[in-house]
């Protein structure tokens, strides 16, 4: 098994050297596909060696590849691939600017001990950040494998050609040496140079965009055959000797302190290995994992509620956020000024208003939350599909009380993380665990226990005001938000991990979460932008902690900046589109990513694909059972822009809401894998209809009462749109320029689907949607209301 | 504990466990397979499904007693003969997943469904896999891939 050998550092049987002449690629493969069987140099210590995981050096070319003897090449990167395809794209980069075929190559991600530390995932710069790091590195080894051949045949470099991993002279042909032969097994010895890893680069320069053969092209991921044929080896499948399967107990009510525990209770239930409550953090040990579960179940625990209620209600948390004090400066509360907006308010000939409320969300990972530790010889590894293993190996040893050195974190395929995992409670319980107990253990979460207990995405109220001039042009815009963000938990943090906030660890201070108004580069005068954030009276050992759900905060605050541009353009009897494309030339600066030309690309792009002719919404309303409307909305993140049009079907007698097609103009710049990209858009807008239509997490005063599949629904088949179109744009003003790069695609598409969703069904139906989810039940009274 | 013998992908497997140990954990834990995956222990997600006499069981909630004098199939043994079955084949042409942890369920489903109705419609597709959820959302292709094996399987039949 794979793991042996990804176990070997530590037990001291494998040398990098034997490694690199033994190993041929194909033989280590991708057998467990996240723990690749790859040995690295320099810390083959034997068992309790005070120091065996080193931090890997990224100012040397030899910890980002390895070209073994027969030519191929192994690379390794710090970052996860959740299941957009960012291993895949990684890899076609890599080998295309050094030179290698792309089936000559594999590589490793997310070890701790292998990689350098690239910060995990997260942000969705895998591509525009890292990958490109990674590259120049790739472009260095490349240009220093040249030299080696010039060398040896006596050439010059620019008489030298390279393809494949073959170098040969120009003059003549039959005078080659492959990448193996040159360098194969042996290290490179290069330093690198860069004052962090992300400046990371060689002296050699990166290849023009136009001289790329493997970037553009659509190669079939190769994580899918192995998620397809059951082989692949996930972190939930890793099994060692010795290990014990752990189950949690939480609290049956937030802020609930323990008076008691009976272990009498779970007795004779058979195999088990301990019960460990520390405080507020109660667990249960036993051989096997159905034990476990029975444990969990029965054992008796005595609990005390807490004086007040830790949070209002769900059905009262509008009011509630609206009505509260925010929270005193600092933070990242935000207030932004342009212009004068309260005198181009006053002045205005129309002034529109509407109040906008997204409710707490949850990741609800189709996996509950998992690891695996080994304490083993002193030593600390933990299997996990945690995003951020960099942070978990960190927080971890923080935690734990060892040095980083003796713990490692292998990242493995995992449920989708979007977030949820990198603040990844399970590995730390584990490891835990797995100290206290002295055997390797296991610990999973319950369905129940990770849709209640996993980070939310917070949720926002958010108030608009607008002023339009006698000619339908915005003079003023009003943003304000207050958002339930006030203990954030960050990212595996030692302190805000569930187990230490429960074990009454935790930092002086919550720390709010960031929050700013709509990314949209309208020309509008005279703005006042400002984010609040409002607290609850419980701030730690809450199951409402919130933290980073894909694109965080995006699909809140462009839910209400895109539902009220079309509110505005309904004032000014516009055409959505038009009223944007108006709104986005109304200035020619731009930024120097050339946002402004990029954003009216990909709104046009996205106009053009749908078709239709311009018309104010709502369109005039139908006489059948069924309505059809289209709305559009547009956003930016980051260096990425993006234009959704979305195309409903109301059900005037349920309610109910069908997302028929969906059309997205997406321009993320430099496209590594085509089809990889679409698939990722279609997985932001599906996963946005989800958030759209059903997605809410609900509270009682007492507890999160959102506790599966039914009290937190999801999107299934049954909503899946009959077409989706993806338009990839390259809006750029010069867009063949050969230093064209990639920007981040796992997250933009994501926000504009909610206020696009709500435009279409204002346009099918005449109502205004402004309070997610929108669920048959919150509709069908609104349409009912409206005479509809 | 006592002794339950089980047929799983074409061979007999004897487990020494509680008779009501559920099937899912029988199977990773004892049996050592990697494609049935707990997903909620509700029979909700459908993450867990094995295909038992052909039909599709949640194996979290199936008593492995309950699981006795069954052909049972797994993701590992779907094509039965260590090659790729076409739904499988459909998933990759497709490019299908992205996490991949529900697909398990979503192939299974998938090959009991045209089992039962080589040629369903696009309605009928997406009812016959309603109850298998998937968090990335992959509904879109996985739906494609669906009518893929449907036509790459009813032109098998017309060869022979």
């Amino acid at each position: 098994m794979s793991l042996d050998r990804a176990m070997a550092p530590w037990e001291g049987s494998t040398s990098r050297r034997d490694f690199l002449k033994t190993s041929g690629l194909f033989v280590l493969g991708f057998s467990g596909a996240g723990a690749v069987g790859v040995e690295r140099w320099g810390f083959a210590g034997g068992a309790g060696e005070p120091a065996p995981y080193p931090d890997i050096d990224f100012l040397q070319l030899d910890s980002w590849l390895v070209v073994h003897e027969d030519g191929t090449v192994t690379f390794y990167v710090g970052k996860t691939d959740g299941g957009q395809g960012t291993g895949t794209a990684t890899r076609q980069i890599l080998c295309d600017e050094l030179d290698v075929a792309y089936d000559r190559s594999e590589l490793v991600m997310g070890r701790t001990d292998m990689t350098v530390d690239q910060g995990g995932s997260g942000g969705s710069d895998a591509i525009e950040r890292d990958a490109m790091a990674a590259r120049r590195v790739a472009a260095e080894a490349r240009r220093v494998l040249l030299e080696m051949a010039a060398e040896r045949f006596g050439v010059p470099v620019d008489g030298l050609a390279v393809s494949d991993g073959v170098v040969s002279v120009r003059a003549d042909r039959s005078r080659t040496v492959d990448y193996g032969e040159l360098v194969g097994g042996r290290r490179f010895d290069v330093a690198l140079m860069g004052a962090n890893v992300n400046a990371t680069t060689g002296v050699a320069s990166v290849k023009a965009v136009q001289d790329l053969r493997l970037v553009g092209q659509s190669i079939p991921r190769y994580d899918i055959p192995g998620k397809v044929d059951g082989s692949l080896e996930w972190a939930v499948d890793v099994k060692l000797p010795g290990m014990v399967h752990a189950r949690n107990v939480r609290p049956p009510f937030a802020g609930a302190a323990l008076v008691d525990v009976d272990e009498s209770s779970v007795r004779d239930v058979p195999g088990l290995v301990r019960v460990v409550a520390e405080r507020n953090y109660v667990a249960v040990v036993c051989e096997r994992e159905e034990q476990a579960i029975e444990a969990a179940e029965r054992l008796a625990v005595q609990w005390e509620k807490p004086a007040s209620a830790p949070f209002p209600a769900s059905d009262d948390l509008f009011v509630y956020m609206r009505e509260a004090p925010p929270v005193g400066g600092g933070g990242r509360a935000s207030t932004q000024v342009q212009g004068d907006p309260d005198a181009a308010m006053t002045s205005a000939a129309t002034v529109v208003e509407a109040a906008y409320d997204v409710p707490f969300q949850g990741h609800t990972a189709i996996g509950p939350a998992h690891g695996l530790a080994d304490p083993s010889d002193g030593q600390m590894t933990i299997y996990t599909n945690d995003m951020k293993p960099y942070s978990h190996r960190t927080g971890i040893a923080e935690f734990l009380g060892m040095p980083p050195e003796q713990v490692r974190v292998i990242w493995m395929d995992g449920p989708q993380l979007y977030g949820r995992t990198a603040a990844d409670d399970a590995g730390f319980e584990a490891a835990y665990l797995a100290k206290e107990l002295g055997r390797p253990v296991r610990m999973q979460w319950s369905r129940e226990e990770e849709t209640a207990w996993d980070t939310k995405g917070p949720a926002f109220a958010i108030d608009m005001r607008g002023g339009l001039d006698a000619n339908g042009n915005v003079v003023a815009l009003d943003y304000r938000a207050r958002i339930a963000n006030f203990a954030h938990v960050g990212y595996n943090q030692a302190n805000t991990v569930l187990i230490a906030q429960l074990m009454g660890i935790r930092p002086e201070r919550p720390s709010p979460g960031g929050g700013r108004g709509p990314d949209e580069m309208y020309h509008i005068p005279n703005r006042h932008q400002e984010t609040r954030a409002v607290r609850f009276p419980l701030a730690f050992e809450t199951p409402l902690r919130t933290g980073n759900l894909r694109d965080p905060n995006g699909p809140q605050t462009a839910f209400a900046g895109e539902s009220f541009i079309d509110e505005l353009a309904k004032a000014a009897n516009a055409d959505p589109i038009e009223f944007r494309l108006r709104l986005l030339r109304g200035s020619s600066q731009d930024d120097d990513a050339h946002r402004r030309a990029r954003s009216i690309a990909v709104v046009e792009a996205a106009a053009a694909a749908y078709g239709g002719d311009p018309r104010p919404s709502p369109r005039a309303l139908g006489s059948g059972r069924i309505l059809t409307g289209r709305g559009i909305a547009y956003a930016y993140r980051a260096r990425t822009t993006v234009a959704t049009i979305a195309e409903v079907e109301v059900d005037r007698e349920t309610g109910r809401v069908w997302v028929r097609r969906m059309v997205c103009g997406h321009d993320c710049g430099l496209v590594i894998n085509p089809d990889g990209l679409e698939s990722t858009v279609q997985g932001n807008l599906l996963h946005g209809i989800s958030r759209t239509l059903y997605e809410e997490v609900r509270f009682d005063g007492e507890r999160v009462t959102s506790v599966d599949w039914r009290t937190h629904p999801t999107l299934t088949h049954m909503d899946t749109p009959e077409r989706i179109d993806v338009v990839i744009v390259n809006g750029d003003p010069n867009p063949g320029r050969p230093d064209l790069l990639p920007y981040g695609a796992g997250e933009p598409s994501h926000r504009t689907v909610p206020a696009a969703i709500a435009n279409a069904i204002h346009d099918a139906t005449g109502v205004r949607m402004r309070r997610l989810p929108l669920r048959p039940e919150r509709v069908l009274p609104e349409l009912k209301a409206a005479g509809v | 504990m006592s002794e339950i013998t089980l047929r799983v992908n074409g061979e007999a497997r004897t487990v020494d466990v509680d008779p009501a140990t559920p099937l899912l954990y029988v199977l990773r834990n004892d049996l050592g397979l990697r494609g049935p995956r707990f997903g909620c222990g509700l029979s909700q997600c459908g993450t867990c499904t094995v295909l038992m006499n052909g039909n599709p069981v949640r194996s979290c909630s199936r008593p492995v007693s309950r699981a006795q004098s069954t052909e049972i199939t797994t993701l590992e043994g779907l094509s039965g003969d260590g090659g790729l079955h076409p739904v499988q084949q459909a998933w990759i042409d497709e490019q299908v997943p992205q996490c991949g942890y529900c697909q398990n369920g979503q192939i299974l489903t998938a090959a009991a469904l045209l089992d039962d109705n080589p040629r369903p419609t696009d309605d009928e597709i997406r009812q016959g896999m309603d109850r298998v959820l998937c968090r990335c959302m992959t509904y879109y292709r996985i739906q494609a891939a669906v009518k893929r094996a449907a036509g790459v399987m009813a032109d098998g039949e017309l060869e022979r």
